[in-house]
């Protein structure tokens, strides 16, 4: 596994948004990379930079009041911020392609599906006769597991369902053959079964096409279902990369394990779900010390002095707390606290 | 292609319902308002007669007549004559050729300038909004009427230079209606989506923005031809419209205010055909408002 080549790699990627009542750092030094054909999930509470890490990828920042101010993002050895917006155009669709959060509002109400679908594919290639598209239209739909695709074509987005929308989004972000596939949220919006389907269908076409697929989520099950590697967000930054089963057997991060711990668990009568104390502060506002410490059951001085780093603590795992700084001492005693829980 | 189609008896086949498009959910709807259809009806009766009118009638817009002046309707003139003898039936039928092209032409000015500058306005923002923006605001801000007047005087009082003035004091109108409505369409998702497989901007503008903000266009377009027909009128009732022989209808009613109390006819006649069409292209503007707009739906 480990010999697949990265394709895609954010090197320490700042976002800032420049609002009257301040500067907003949503993303906050963000360094990861996304190899071939995989399955990468970035989860975090909301508000927590996710999705604006996906716009910044595609070069969708609203802009004002959005802006990239530093950092990297380099798809096949190009830095993608220093592209053109004529440059940027050719790779969206083409070689980086995203679905969104809300299918409903996601296709153009007013045109046919197979209008939008063959516009998608018509736009980057561009010798293609109209036939030749319409072809493909089909393919895809049928791919994606839509029942009389030919049909299809001729429907307008409100006659779909919200699961056979999100389908479409998915058959027409894979209509050009992306190498790198962003879905924000892609079943959010969707119940639970269609949820399923969605992310099998995913999963399918992810080792069908090779596609790697970039997974923006709130949800650990999601995650669990679906990715090979997992990266937490918290406030702005990375807290914990880890492969996802690790995640779940090790968490380390403090707030990895709460989130852990809140998810509901059949199995076992609780009168309470557990809860993380508290709420994720505004980006910015915390200038000093590790962002998680007020809500820490574990912090200790130096978490509220001092920026925590990302600490490795074994092969491909690493995490933004103190607790693990194989340099500090002090911490023995928390250590054992936390690993007694 | 059919072939690739996996058939799955009858269920596949069985189509629910035919296709429905936008346009023709707009058109049920708007069947189910009577005084729509009504509206239509009027305007389509005008749209014949301006079309058909004058093949049918037997006099000419100018053959004067003077032992005939200021008869009252007869069987020979169905709606009398006027100070000149001129038979007014037939030079209303005449005018409503003039009264609808300068109702339909100017909006039709106003809603591609002011769809153009909206558009741009709503969907770049920044200093480009601004600038549009205040102009619109400063043309607002003079009586349409007055306005209108003063390009006239500029121009030269003419048909052709009353339409221009009538289509230029209502592109801020349209402007500002579209511009709010890009403002929302922009922030949606599929815009953003189009964006993501990699669209231009113009392409956005011309194949998503702008038809998913022509509903309320449509509707105050409608309404706008009323508008406009009535300040035509209002023109050529100041003289700074249609010129002397011209049957304009504004014009008619100027002519005829020295026989209000002698002839009423002349006055009565091409009112009821302003007020008439006004009526006309304001309850189909309604029933469009209905039609299109998906809150009304219940």
């Amino acid at each position: 596994m480990s010999e697949r080549k990265t394709i895609l790699q954010v090197k320490d990627l700042q976002t800032t948004f420049f609002t009257d009542s301040g500067e907003i750092p949503a993303v906050d030094h963000i360094d990861f990379h996304v190899k071939e054909g995989e399955i990468l999930g970035i989860v975090g509470e909301s508000g927590c930079g996710k999705s604006v890490t996906s716009l910044s990828i595609m070069g969708l920042i609203p802009q004002p009041p959005g802006k990239i101010v530093g950092g990297e993002i380099v798809f096949q050895e190009n830095d993608l911020l220093k592209m053109t917006e004529r440059q940027m155009r050719q790779i969206r669709g083409n070689d980086i392609a995203m679905i969104f959060q809300e299918p409903m509002t996601s296709l153009n109400p007013l045109f046919t599906i197979g209008n939008q679908m063959l516009e998608a594919i018509l736009i980057h290639e561009k010798g293609w006769s109209k036939k030749k598209a319409k072809e493909r239209a089909i393919e895809m739909l049928q791919l994606v597991g839509l029942p009389r695709a030919e049909e299809m074509l001729q429907d307008y987005p409100h006659q779909l369902s919200g699961g056979m929308r999100q389908r479409v989004m998915i058959a027409m972000a894979l209509v050009c053959d992306p190498k790198v596939l962003i879905a924000d949220e892609p079943t959010t919006a969707l119940d639970v079964t269609i949820q399923a389907q969605i992310l099998k269908l995913m999963r399918e076409l992810n080792t069908r096409l090779n596609t790697a697929v970039l997974l923006i989520t709130h949800d650990l099950g999601v995650v669990a279902e679906t990715c090979e590697r997992v990266i937490v967000m918290y406030a702005g930054q990375i807290i914990e990369e880890s492969p996802a089963k690790q995640i779940f057997d090790d968490p380390q991060h403090p707030y990895t394990k709460g989130l852990i711990q809140s998810i509901p668990d059949m199995r076992f009568k609780k009168d309470r779900l557990y809860s993380i104390p508290g709420s994720v502060p505004k980006p910015g506002s915390i200038k000093q010390g590790c962002r998680f410490a007020a809500r820490c059951e574990f912090a200790f001085d130096r978490c509220i002095k001092e920026d925590p780093e990302l600490y490795e603590t074994s092969d491909a795992h690493q995490t933004r707390c103190f607790l693990y700084d194989k340099e500090g001492a002090e911490m023995d005693d928390n250590k054992t606290l936390i690993e007694s829980r | 292609m059919s072939e690739l189609v996996p058939k799955v008896d009858g269920i596949a086949e069985a189509k629910l319902e035919k296709t429905t498009g936008p346009w023709r959910e707009a058109w049920n709807g708007f069947k189910k308002s009577k005084v729509a259809v009504v509206g239509v009806g009027i305007v389509v009766f005008f749209i014949l007669l301006a079309i058909f009118g004058p093949f049918l009638v037997s006099q000419g817009i100018n053959d004067q007549s003077l032992p005939d002046r200021l008869l009252p309707p007869s069987s020979e003139f169905w709606l009398g004559t006027d100070d000149l003898g001129r038979d007014i039936l037939s030079r209303i039928v005449h005018g409503a050729r003039i009264s609808l092209w300068i109702g339909f032409f100017s909006v039709i000015g106003s809603v591609v300038v002011g769809s153009a500058l909206g558009i741009i306005a709503g969907y770049y923002g920044r200093w480009i909004d601004t600038i549009i923006s205040r102009i619109f605001d400063i043309m607002l801000a003079f009586p349409s009427i007055l306005l209108a007047i003063a390009i006239v005087s500029v121009l030269g009082p003419s048909l052709q230079n009353a339409l221009i003035a009538i289509a230029i004091i209502n592109v801020p109108n349209f402007g500002r209606l579209i511009r709010s409505k890009v403002l929302s369409i922009k922030e949606d998702e599929y815009i953003t989506a189009a964006k993501g497989i990699g669209m231009k901007d113009s392409r956005i503008l011309i194949s998503h923005i702008l038809p998913n903000s022509m509903a309320p266009v449509i509707v105050q377009g409608t309404l706008a031809v009323a508008t406009a027909i009535l300040e035509a009128a209002a023109l050529g009732f100041l003289g700074l419209g249609a010129e002397a022989p011209t049957p304009e209808w504004g014009k008619m009613l100027a002519d005829s205010k020295n026989y209000l109390q002698s002839a009423p006819w002349t006055m009565i006649f091409p009112g009821i055909a302003i007020m008439l069409t006004v009526l006309g292209f304001n309850l189909m503007g309604d029933g469009l408002r209905d039609a299109l707009d998906p809150r009304m739906k219940s």
